[in-house]
């Protein structure tokens, strides 16, 4: 499926931008918008600045006439990490869907836990976590776009191995712990944070489509990235031990298959791709068009 | 308490228990003759991604069972275990996928209480003690999010300025009570009591709707997140 390009980066893009340019125009209707200042109670112990929805926005909106529960991170913000309030409001619109009966749509952009209010953002991640089980369970898609500029490190990675489907740019960042992150704690031997080619090969967009980690690959643009999402909303919603069981078959192969590789341009090697090294540098059509023919896929297994 | 101490408390009627590689697996017998199952991680491990596909592997094992035996999920783990290796293979996703057979194991009819007795931070906090149906802790366990050393490195804040302000505010501090604080822990066990008896309340208890935001307000901990979480709701029915 080929949409018609916006002009707009989805990567520079703002959270609200992102909406905007997703959503049917003008379907979008926010809860607890910024007028109503809910802000952290948290940061001003930290004489950090505070923003009046917490870099989270979540509401009701239609996508190609399909009425939708949405969330999008602000990255800008505190680098779009999980706090108290930021949490609550993605926990409460996922309930919200549960009892309406709604898919809900995603947009990831966040560096993982708030550490300011640690222990508060961890929290919220679990009972973000939970909720969504709920909602699958009741038969309802949670459909997960990655490709802000914060990436999806963290608690965030966590949230998003519970989505329905994943649908990623080759600028989207999937990962628990993240270069500086492994760095910092295991020596730049381990990992080079500055490397950024690594980077993109470790968990990059690329990468994690190649392996089933996301199912849908996209250029940096809305429209792209609204095509992808109108086609995950047919995708099966389903969450029971029968899925679980097939989720456990699949990363059983893949640790199988790719457990001694050493490098991502390994594993893509594996999959039977003759040049490995060229993968990065693939326009986005040229590379969805080769990974296609091999790539691992987690349909009905995620 | 050591693990083997602890385990001797909880089943005076007996168990058995194999580890391997930082994981437990085995069975216990509750005191009316009923058997639990028992999983975890042990000798604080680093959850990398065998692990979790191991735990995970045995907890739907379990939950395809014809009976309903309650599985304790012990803990003393690190964090996940943090490599270039583990993050290629996807640990997102594995982590991920223990969690929700836990939480599948717990709507399937089989509840899950993780004990936590010694540390635990992170992603594998996340997809263990915090998929657990109920979470009980023992004094001396200590769970974190992130060390003050690492979170002063972070923050740019000196590890002196983030030791007081982690006196006065218990929302980012590490430390079991900070935590419980929260909402995140149900019950902090007794070791002068039987840990059977303690055991035996928490099953008894009805398991029911995630209720660790409200828990958190009731212990001043988490003061916006319940409420918020109710006015998102409202404001979605309203439409």
């Amino acid at each position: 499926m080929t949409a018609l390009p916006s002009g707009l980066s989805w990567l520079e893009a703002s959270a609200r931008q992102r909406l905007a340019a997703l959503l049917d125009p003008g379907s979008f209707a926010e809860f607890i918008g910024p007028e109503q200042r809910e802000r952290s109670p948290h940061l001003r112990l930290f004489d950090l600045p505070e923003q009046f929805d917490d870099g989270m926005i979540v509401g009701r909106a239609t996508l190609c006439r399909t009425p939708v529960l949405v969330a999008a991170q602000e990255g800008r913000f505190m680098g779009g990490a999980f706090g108290e309030v930021h949490g609550a409001k993605l926990t409460g619109l996922l309930r919200a869907a549960t009892l309406l009966g709604r898919d809900v749509l995603i947009l990831f952009d966040t560096g993982g836990v708030r550490l300011q209010e640690a222990n508060a953002g961890e929290l919220a991640i679990s009972e973000i976590m939970r909720a969504i089980v709920d909602l699958r369970r009741a038969g309802n898609r949670v459909i997960g776009l990655i490709g802000g500029r914060a990436g999806c490190y963290g608690g965030g990675g966590l949230i998003a191995g519970c989505c329905s489907a994943l649908i990623v740019s080759e600028q989207g960042r999937i990962s628990v712990s993240g270069p500086e992150v492994i760095e910092t704690n295991k020596g730049v031997e381990e990992f080079d944070s500055r490397d950024r080619a690594l980077v993109w090969r470790t968990m990059g967009g690329k990468h994690r489509y190649l392996i089933g980690g996301a199912d849908g690959y996209v250029a940096d643009d809305p429209a792209a990235f609204r095509a992808a999402t109108q086609s995950a909303l047919g995708r099966s919603p389903g969450l029971d031990l029968s899925m679980l069981h097939a989720e456990h078959q699949r990363l059983t192969r893949r640790l199988a298959r790719f457990g001694n590789a050493r490098d991502g341009t390994d594993v893509w090697s594996t999959l039977g791709i003759a040049d490995p090294d060229a993968i990065p540098g693939l326009a986005d059509d040229d590379f969805r068009h080769l990974a296609d023919a091999c790539r691992e896929v987690a349909d009905d297994a995620r | 308490m050591t693990l083997a101490d602890i385990l001797t408390s909880l089943f005076p009627m007996g168990h058995v228990a194999e580890e391997r590689d930082g994981l437990i697996f085995g069975r216990g017998t509750l005191p009316g003759g009923d058997p639990i199952q028992i999983l975890g991680v042990v000798d604080q491990t680093a959850l990398g991604v065998e692990g979790a596909l191991a735990l995970a592997g045995r907890v739907l094992e379990i939950a395809a069972s014809a009976d309903s035996d309650p599985i304790l999920v012990v803990i003393d783990s690190a964090s996940q275990r943090m490599s270039r290796r583990d993050e290629l293979l996807g640990l997102s996703e594995y982590l991920a996928h223990l969690a929700k057979a836990l939480l599948l194991a717990e709507t399937s009819g089989h509840r899950t209480i993780g004990l936590l007795y010694g540390g635990s931070a992170a992603g594998a906090f996340i997809a263990t003690a915090l998929s657990t149906g109920m979470l009980a802790a023992l004094p001396g366990a200590h769970p974190a999010v992130m060390d003050l050393a690492s979170m002063a490195r972070v923050t740019k804040l000196p590890i002196e300025v983030l030791t007081a302000k982690a006196e006065t505010t218990p929302v980012f501090a590490p430390g079991l009570d900070n935590l419980a604080k929260t909402g995140a822990i149900h019950a902090i066990w007794d070791p002068a009591r039987p840990l059977s008896d303690q055991l035996a309340e928490l099953l008894a208890s009805p398991a029911g709707d995630d209720c660790r935001a409200q828990l958190g307000l009731d212990r001043g901990g988490r003061p916006k997140a319940a409420a918020i979480s109710a006015r998102v709701i409202a404001e979605a029915r309203r439409g």
